[in-house]
């Protein structure tokens, strides 16, 4: 089996770590050669971050580069601009429409670019667009975003729902474990 | 069982089933997890030391009593426990200790991208590096037999890529190694120079042990293929070349990076037409084969500058894949910045306002050099800060006394900074000295030092009394200031700066991201008062843009600081409530 690429890309402190801890235990799980990349540090202070997770009969490097990505998570509009060149070319990329302006638009050093979705788009790119923010209110808490997510990625996964709830259910604290439950469904319902 | 775990879990993981009994180390990107994961297991003692130096030296007297012991830290880290690492390998061990060092080519969270397989080979020590978390578990296993085999310290090299990379890992049962009777063995550890001279042939012959050992160990091995092309690498570079191109190459994996083998590279040299070496930083391999007389190719095709990964390997073998054609507009970086409330800014804020010289130091305030704030004029390495300002003041006496001071924040104060003060104090430069203590080592993930009163498990602790370290050292003037107070933070730069002897100001306030910070409410902006001046822009706070000419709040970032609304002419920043 050739090696499928998953990128979760996002904004220090959306949680997208515990995002890749699902995917990673749910594919370890599933029998599967797994490896998972992050770089920690600087990333987690508000900076761009990005995750890697690969996974098929065996696996070498833990990244991705251009042109590699089967599908591509990201958290936020911009992040999903800054990294649609690593998608491959009929690759699927799930969009959280959120905007979170970076330091340089702050400023005024620079604008934020408001219609990279629609240019995306228009190159012929599979964009899936929703507003994970508002889903995850839905859900309960606005930090469920990173669940909502998963949620939506699973659909395109020929791994089962129930599955996918195991994972979740393994990796997130069991406190918020219904309102976790409820994220994943909205994601993956609507 | 298997699980999947970051190559320092498997560090972890491997020092635990090796029996090992002792970890102290000082916090660095992307070392920190080893210890982290290390300290989780009951069995073994666990600390953070207050820098690289005291850590590997605690690690040696361990082993000196007896056990398995080892110590991790960063590539720089390893400059700051020079000192011993090479007298250690004079010495050897009792205990099997391992040295683990972690380089971060690329420079994720460093300042610089040194190699550190030039210190094994400078200090004669043995370094393994593994490729994934499966080794990092087995090659810690080995390198503490053979710490205890060969009598020396192993260094295990690590690089971002596999410190932070999470692979499947078989876990294997703990091994409890018995703890001899101490018995003092003055030759072999008093290093004066009468024993020290007996010992150094003694490290030649066992570097030439471990050559032999080099040519035969199966860590070093073949991956038979193709005969055109013959590639020698080692760590994450092996995971790159197999990736692209596979069964088409042979390839020598090397597990042990120091010594490297002679005949096994020879021998393998003589069976493809092609010879290159793909690694990561410096041409180290590459320089030895060329002492063996090699033909060899290496930093010929591949940059001494940065990491590698498949693209690296696909451009120079013209194996390039399609790629998507997206043309966008130019995308703003997304830097990292100082969290919407971090008790630094307000502080910076008045440094730039009072347009003071400021020599930085390593830590998450390290971020105040970015704009808007751009107040730093240098940051060199952990310490640095004050023992620069007090060069920087000696040679421009009066004229930069009055407007300079350097930032240094609490733990790298207690690895670093305490040495540097005693200079300002014996010697007499007239330097103020900011303390940034937010009570945790930051911006490798909240660690604790000894200035915060707790250890590496959460229990209390010994806590340094920092305003009577300050004034033991004979520093008269030490004022505590809070940074969410401009007032009082202006006031006491403008008095201590001007003052003519040596102070310290300690801006204290815990982190915001700490658990047991409470958040204030967030604040808002009354837009009938905002008039649009920018002032609060100057901050560089994330919680805060401009929207239509007016200052906008983002209630899901801000903690009700209050630094903006002391800045705000107008009144216009409220607290919700109101």
């Amino acid at each position: 089996m050739k090696t499928t690429n998953v990128m979760i890309v996002g904004v220090g402190g959306q949680g997208s770590l515990l995002a890749s801890k699902i995917l990673g235990r749910l594919l370890v799980d599933e029998g599967f050669d797994v490896k998972v990349s992050e770089v920690h540090g600087m990333s987690q202070r508000g900076g761009s971050v990005v995750t890697y997770v690969r996974f098929g009969d065996k696996v070498y490097s833990p990244v991705i580069v251009d042109g590699e990505a089967d599908v591509i998570v990201s958290f936020e509009k911009l992040e999903a601009a800054r990294y649609i060149k690593c998608l491959r070319k009929d690759g699927r990329i799930i969009v959280n429409s959120q905007q979170i302006d970076p330091m340089p638009v702050i400023t005024g050093a620079a604008e934020y670019p408001e219609d990279v979705l629609e240019v995306i788009k228009k190159a012929g790119v599979q964009v899936d667009d929703i507003d994970a923010l508002e889903l995850a209110r839905q859900a309960g808490s606005v930090k469920a975003v990173n669940i909502v997510l998963m949620g939506r990625l699973a659909k395109y996964f020929d791994i089962s729902y129930d599955k996918w709830l195991e994972a979740v259910e393994k990796c997130v604290d069991p406190k918020f474990l219904e309102m976790n439950k409820k994220a994943f469904d909205i994601g993956y319902n609507s | 069982m298997k699980k999947l775990m970051i190559g320092n879990e498997g560090v972890a993981r491997g020092m635990y089933e090796a029996g090992m009994k002792f970890i102290s180390s000082y916090p660095g990107t992307p070392s920190t997890e080893i210890t982290e994961f290390a300290s989780k297991f009951d069995e073994i003692y666990s600390e953070w030391a207050p820098n690289e130096k005291v850590a590997c030296e605690s690690a040696f007297g361990a082993s000196l009593r007896g056990v398995r012991a080892a110590c991790a830290m960063k590539h720089v880290g390893l400059n700051v426990a020079a000192d011993p690492l090479f007298t250690l390998s004079y010495t050897g061990v009792n205990g099997g200790l391992v040295i683990c060092v972690a380089d971060d080519p690329a420079m994720h969270s460093s300042q610089n991208e040194q190699d550190s397989r030039h210190y094994a080979i400078a200090s004669k020590i043995p370094m393994l590096e593994p490729s994934d978390s499966q080794e990092a578990k087995d090659f810690t296993k080995l390198a503490f037999d053979l710490s205890e085999e060969y009598d020396t310290p192993v260094l295990l090299r690590m690089c971002t890529r596999i410190s932070h990379s999470q692979s499947i890992v078989e876990l294997g049962e703990r091994k409890e190694i018995p703890v001899p009777a101490y018995e003092r063995d003055p030759k072999k550890f008093i290093m004066t120079p009468a024993n020290a001279i007996v010992r150094h042939p003694i490290v030649e012959e066992r570097t030439k042990k471990f050559i032999e050992f080099a040519e035969k160990t199966p860590i070093n091995r073949v991956d038979e293929g193709g005969k055109d092309i013959g590639i020698i690498c080692a760590g994450t570079c092996y995971q790159y070349v197999k990736e692209v191109l596979g069964d088409s190459v042979s390839v020598l994996k090397l597990g042990m990076v120091n010594p490297l083998p002679i005949q096994k590279i020879k021998g393998f040299a003589a069976t493809v037409k092609r010879l290159i070496v793909v690694e990561e930083l410096d041409g180290v391999i590459e320089t030895h084969c060329k002492c063996l007389g090699l033909e060899v190719e290496g930093k010929n095709l591949f940059s001494p500058l940065g990491e590698y990964n498949q693209e690296t390997i696909r451009e120079v073998f013209n194996k390039e894949i399609e790629k998507l054609d997206v043309k966008l507009p130019e995308i703003p970086v997304r830097p990292p910045v100082m969290c919407a409330g971090c008790p630094h800014r307000g502080l910076y804020y008045e440094l730039v306002k009072n347009k003071v010289t400021v020599l930085g130091d390593i830590g998450c305030y390290t971020l105040g050099a970015a704009p808007p704030l751009n107040a730093l004029d240098s940051t060199l390495c952990m310490g640095a800060s004050v023992s620069g300002l007090h060069g920087f003041n000696k040679a421009g006496g009066e004229e930069t006394e009055s407007k300079s001071a350097c930032v240094i924040g609490d733990s790298t104060f207690m690895h670093s900074g305490i040495t540097g003060l005693v200079n300002v104090a014996y010697n007499g430069s007239n330097s103020t000295v900011i303390v940034l203590d937010n009570s945790i080592t930051g911006m490798t993930g909240h660690q604790q030092n000894p200035l915060t009163g707790y250890n590496i498990k959460g229990d209390p602790a010994g806590k340094v009394d920092l305003e009577a370290l300050c004034k033991a050292i004979g520093i008269n003037r030490v004022t505590v200031v809070d940074p969410y107070d401009l007032k009082a933070c202006g006031k006491a730069i403008k008095e201590e700066i001007a003052a003519k002897e040596p102070s310290v100001i300690i801006s204290r306030r815990p982190c915001v991201l700490l658990k047991y910070v409470k958040a204030n409410p967030p604040l808002k902006v009354n837009e009938d008062k905002c008039v649009g001046c920018r002032s609060c822009m100057k901050l560089g706070c994330p919680a805060i843009s401009i929207r239509d000419d007016k200052a906008v709040i983002d209630n899901t970032l801000c903690v009700g600081c209050e630094v903006c609304s002391q800045l705000c002419g107008p009144k216009a920043i409220e607290k919700e409530a109101e």
